[in-house]
C-alpha cells in the first residue's frame, strides 16, 4: 500500500493512501471531535463539528476531516480560530446535546430556540440500521427543517427487539422511540 | 424512415426537406408552449386547419405548431412567416379574420397587433415590439422555426450539421479546443468552463463514461430549460451527442422534472426520431461513434438539481447531494467520470460548432460569451422570456425590454440568480449581466431566474421568503444548512411581526458567515445570499422593523393595520359587505360611515381594494400609529 506524507498541526506523519484526515490524526493521538461520525460505517460529513483547516497548492479551506483522504505533502490544522468558531456554533446550534464539547469549547449557553426534539439527525442508527443491521427499519422522513426519524411500522416489531444502534444514539430519540412504535 | 448512414445523407435529406417547406412560402406559427397552450391555443390550431381547409389554402399555407415564444403572458402567440407579423391574444374566434383578411388579402388585423403603451400605435412585426428589439435570440429564435415535434423541421433548417461535422471532420480534441476558444460557460448556475469540464471527464482512463442534461430548473418561477427541451429538444440533443463524442460516453441520461409533462413528451418523441433516421445508436453517421440515451424522471425538489444528489436519484438512490471531495466530473454516476450540463448549455453548442469558436467569441463580454436566457417577471411591464447577449446592463433589460415598472411605481430592486441569489438596488443597475459582475456585487447569475420588485415590496419579507424556501427545500442533512436555516427563519420570522431585537441583523450575519463555510453543498453555502444582500442594501428597513416596528412598505402584516377615514367615507357599506370576518361595521351618528375592528381584523387588504376608487377612505397605516393614538 502506497503510503503518503503530511503534515498535521505541526506533526510530521505518513499514512496509508485512503486513510482519512481523522484517521490520520488518531493515530497520531490528535482527536478531532465528532457527532455523526462511526469508525464501523460509511463516512458520513453532516454534522460537521470535524472540519479542519487544510493547506495544500498554497490554498486553504475547510474540509470535513471525516471524509477527506489524505494526500501527499497536505498540511491540516484541527483546531484554528477558524475552525473553533464553527463547532462553537454548532455546540450552540444542537443545544444542549454537546454539553460535554461545550465546556472545552468556552460554550455557556445557546443564542437560539432550542430544537423540537431530542434529535440530532446525526444518522447514526439509521446508517447502522441500514450497513450493518441491514433491515431499513429507521429512515428520515422529509426534507429541510421538516426532516425528522421514523421508524418503517411494518419493522417496529423487529426494532423494538433489537436494540442494537442505541449505544449509538447522540441525542436520544431512537432509545425512546423504537420500544413506542411497537 | 430510412437510417441515415452517412453524411451525405443527412444533407440530402435535408435538401429534399428544405425543397419541401420552400414550396410554401407563407407558414402561420402557433405557439404551442406551457403558457399558450393553457390559453387554448390548441383551439387556435384546430381553427386553422378549419379554415385554411375551408379556403382551399393548405398547398399555399403551411401550419406549424411551435415552441414558447416567450411573450407567454400575452398568448396565445400567432406568428405569420415569413413578414413575421405577430398577433397577441389569437382567439379561435379571430382565426376566420386572420385567414381572409392577412392570409387572403394581405392586410392586418389591426386589433390583435401589440400596441404600444406610450404612443398608441399598433407594431406588426414581431421583431418590432420593444420586448424583442433589443434581445439576441440565438437559442431561442429556432423555437418558431421548428415544430419540436418533428425532426425533420429541425434537420430542415440545418440541425445535426454539426453533428455530422463533428463525428466525420473533427477528433474530440478538436472539438473541446473549440468549445474552450468560445469561452462557453456553463448557465446552470456556476458558470464553470465546460471545455474544462469536458477535457477533464475525457482525461480520466474509464469505461464506461456518462453524460447527463440537467433539466430540473428547480428556481421557482423560472421556466428557460423548459421552453427550450419543449420548444426544440433537438438542439438540446444534439449539443448531448456531441458531448459524449468529445468526452468518450456511450450512454447518456436527460434528468428532468416530472412537472414538465411536455417536455419530457418532446424529449422522448426526439429520442424515438432519431433511433429510426439512425442518430443515435450504433455507428452514427457510420463515423464508428456510438451512444443512447434515456429520460430520467426527477421528483422536482429544488435540491436534486444540484449535481451529487442529481446522480444519485439516477442510481436509485434518495436525491440527496453526496460527499464530493472528488469532482463528479472523475468519480460521478456509479463512481464512474460524469459530465453534467444545464439545458441551455447543450443548446448552444451546435451554434459555436457550426459557427465557429470566432463568431461566438464576439457575442458577449470578455468573460461571459454568448447570450443568457432570463425569465423577466415580478413588477415588470413586459413578463416572459428574454434572451440577451450577456453584458447588457440590468436598466436596459427592466427597462428597455421589459418596459419599466407598472403603474407608475418606483424600482426597488432587481432579484438575480434564484432563491440563493441576491438582491441588487436601483445604483447597481448599470453593472452589466455577466457570471463575475454579479457575483462580486452579491448576486450570481444562477439559472436565470430575475424577478423585478417595486416599491411596495418590503425586503426582509424577501429575505425572509427565500430563507423559508431554501429551509425546505434543503435536503436537510448537514447541520449548518438544516439548524441555521432554521435559526435564521426564526429570526426573520420574529422581525417581521415585530418582535424583532437589537442584535438580530448581527446574528444573521454571524449565521450567514458560518452557513457560506461549513454548509456540506452549494445549496447552504449560497442560501445566506438573500439575507446578506438586503442587509448589505436595505439596512434601514431592517432597522426600521426592529426598531420602529414599522414595515416602511407596508407588507408585513403583524405591522399595518387598515382604518377607515370618517370623514371620506360615504356609507357605501361595500367594505363590510366584503370583509371575510365581519370586522367592518356601521358608526352610529348622523351620516352612516363604517369602522375597522382591530381585534377582528385579519388585515387581508380586501376594504381597501373594494373601497371606490373616488372614495379612498380606507388607508393603510403602520400599526404602531394605532398604539400611539390608543
Ligand atoms: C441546490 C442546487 C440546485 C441546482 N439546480 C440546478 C438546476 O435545476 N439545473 C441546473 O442545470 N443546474 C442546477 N444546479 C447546478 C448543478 O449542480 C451543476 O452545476 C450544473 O448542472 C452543471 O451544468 P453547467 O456547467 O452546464 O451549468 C444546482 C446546484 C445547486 C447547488
Ligand atoms: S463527523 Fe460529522 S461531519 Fe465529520
Amino acid at each position: 500500500m502506497k503510503m503518503l506524507k503530511l503534515q498535521i498541526d505541526g506533526q510530521e506523519l505518513q499514512a496509508q493512501k485512503g486513510t482519512t484526515i481523522l484517521q490520520a490524526a488518531k493515530s497520531i493521538g490528535i482527536d478531532i471531535p465528532t457527532l455523526c461520525h462511526s469508525e464501523n460505517l460509511k463516512p458520513y460529513g453532516a454534522c460537521r463539528l470535524c472540519m479542519v483547516e487544510i493547506t495544500k497548492d498554497e490554498r486553504t479551506r475547510l474540509v470535513a476531516s471525516c471524509v477527506y483522504e489524505i494526500e501527499d505533502g497536505l498540511v491540516v490544522k484541527t483546531n484554528t480560530e477558524r475552525v473553533k468558531k464553527i463547532r462553537r456554533m454548532i455546540i450552540e446550534l444542537l443545544w444542549p446535546s454537546l454539553t460535554g464539547l461545550a465546556k472545552e469549547y468556552d460554550v455557556a449557553s445557546s443564542r437560539f430556540w432550542p430544537k423540537e426534539t431530542e434529535c440530532n439527525l446525526c444518522g447514526l442508527c439509521v446508517r447502522y440500521c441500514s450497513e450493518i443491521r441491514k433491515l431499513d427499519a429507521v429512515y428520515f422522513k422529509g426534507r429541510g427543517i421538516d426532516r425528522e426519524l421514523a421508524i418503517v411500522p411494518e419493522l417496529a416489531r423487529e426494532c423494538a427487539f433489537c436494540h442494537q444502534c442505541h449505544e449509538l444514539c447522540t441525542g436520544g430519540w431512537i432509545v425512546y422511540h423504537s420500544d413506542q412504535a411497537f | 424512415m430510412p437510417r441515415l448512414k452517412s453524411p451525405d445523407d443527412l444533407y440530402e435529406l435535408r435538401e429534399k426537406l428544405k425543397q419541401e417547406r420552400d414550396q410554401r412560402h407563407t407558414c402561420v406559427t402557433i405557439c404551442s408552449g406551457t403558457g399558450c397552450i393553457a390559453c387554448r391555443s390548441q383551439d387556435v390550431v384546430a381553427e386553422f386547419e378549419r379554415e385554411m381547409a375551408e379556403k382551399g389554402l393548405e398547398d399555399k399555407v403551411a401550419l406549424r405548431r411551435t415552441g414558447c415564444y416567450g411573450l407567454c403572458e400575452r398568448g396565445p402567440i400567432v406568428v405569420i412567416l415569413p413578414e413575421r407579423i405577430c398577433y397577441l391574444g389569437t382567439k379561435a374566434e379571430d382565426v376566420s379574420e386572420i385567414v381572409s383578411e392577412t392570409l387572403v388579402k394581405g392586410r392586418h388585423v389591426d386589433r390583435l397587433l401589440y400596441e404600444d403603451v406610450e404612443t398608441g400605435q399598433r407594431i406588426v412585426r414581431l421583431d418590432d415590439i420593444p420586448f424583442y428589439r433589443k434581445q439576441e435570440r440565438l437559442l431561442l429564435e429556432a423555437n418558431s422555426l421548428v415544430d419540436p415535434k418533428r425532426i425533420e423541421d429541425y434537420i430542415a433548417i440545418g440541425g445535426y450539421s454539426a453533428l455530422a461535422k463533428v463525428l466525420l471532420e473533427m477528433n474530440a480534441e478538436a472539438v473541446i479546443e473549440e468549445i474552450e476558444k468560445a469561452g462557453l460557460r456553463g448557465r446552470g448556475g456556476g458558470g464553470f468552463p465546460v471545455g474544462s469540464k469536458w477535457r477533464t471527464t475525457r482525461d480520466v482512463p474509464s469505461d464506461p463514461k456518462y453524460i447527463i442534461v440537467n433539466a430540473d430548473e428547480g428556481d421557482p418561477g423560472a421556466y428557460m430549460d423548459r421552453s427550450i427541451l419543449e420548444g426544440n429538444p433537438h438542439s438540446v440533443l444534439e449539443g448531448l451527442i456531441i458531448g459524449a463524442f468529445a468526452i468518450g460516453s456511450q450512454k447518456g441520461y436527460v434528468y428532468v422534472r416530472q412537472e414538465y409533462p411536455l417536455a419530457v413528451e418532446n424529449t422522448e418523441i426526439a429520442i424515438k426520431q432519431l433511433e429510426e433516421y439512425g442518430l443515435i445508436g450504433k455507428d452514427i453517421l457510420g463515423s464508428g461513434f456510438s451512444f443512447t440515451v434515456d429520460i430520467q424522471r426527477g421528483a422536482g425538489a429544488f435540491v436534486s438539481g444540484e449535481s451529487s444528489a442529481l446522480m444519485s436519484a439516477i442510481e436509485g438512490k434518495v436525491g440527496e447531494p453526496r460527499l464530493k471531495y472528488v469532482h463528479t466530473a472523475v468519480k460521478g454516476l456509479w463512481d464512474k467520470p460524469t459530465c453534467l450540463n444545464n439545458v441551455e448549455t447543450f443548446a448552444n453548442v451546435p451554434l459555436i460548432i457550426n459557427n465557429g469558436s470566432d463568431w461566438y467569441g464576439r457575442i458577449g463580454s470578455d468573460n461571459s460569451k454568448g447570450t443568457k436566457i432570463f425569465s423577466l417577471v415580478g413588477k415588470v411591464n413586459n413578463t416572459g422570456l428574454v434572451e440577451i447577449p450577456m453584458g447588457m446592463s440590468l436598466r436596459e433589460i427592466v427597462y428597455d425590454i421589459g418596459g419599466g415598472i407598472p403603474n407608475g411605481k418606483k424600482f426597488k430592486a432587481v432579484q438575480t440568480g434564484g432563491p440563493s441569489g441576491g438582491v441588487l438596488p436601483e445604483g447597481m443597475l448599470d453593472i452589466p449581466v455577466d457570471f463575475d459582475r454579479l457575483e462580486k456585487v452579491g448576486s450570481m447569475m444562477g439559472s436565470g431566474g430575475m424577478i423585478v420588485m417595486d416599491e411596495d415590496t418590503c425586503m426582509v419579507d424577501t429575505a425572509r421568503y427565500y430563507t423559508d424556501f431554501l429551509a425546505h427545500e434543503s435536503c436537510g442533512k448537514c447541520v449548518p444548512c438544516r439548524e441555521g436555516l432554521r435559526q435564521m427563519l426564526r429570526i426573520l420570522d420574529n422581525i417581521t411581526s415585530g418582535k424583532g431585537r437589537e442584535g438580530d441583523i448581527e446574528l444573521l450575519e454571524e449565521l450567514s458567515e458560518f452557513l457560506q463555510e461549513a454548509a456540506f453543498c452549494a445549496l447552504g453555502s449560497t442560501a445566506p445570499n438573500p439575507v446578506l444582500s438586503t442587509i448589505a442594501h436595505f439596512r434601514d428597513e431592517y432597522d426600521a422593523h426592529i426598531r420602529d416596528k414599522r414595515c416602511p412598505s407596508g407588507v408585513c402584516k403583524d405591522l399595518i393595520a387598515y382604518q377607515i377615514d370618517a370623514e371620506a367615507c360615504i356609507g357605501c357599506g361595500t367594505c363590510a359587505r366584503n370583509c371575510p370576518v365581519d370586522a367592518i361595521s356601521e358608526v352610529e351618528g348622523e351620516n352612516t360611515v363604517y369602522e375597522i375592528d382591530q381585534g377582528k381584523c385579519i388585515k387581508c387588504g380586501n376594504c381597501i381594494d373594494v373601497c371606490p376608487p373616488k372614495v379612498e377612505a380606507v388607508v393603510k397605516i403602520s400599526s404602531s400609529v394605532l398604539l400611539e393614538s390608543a
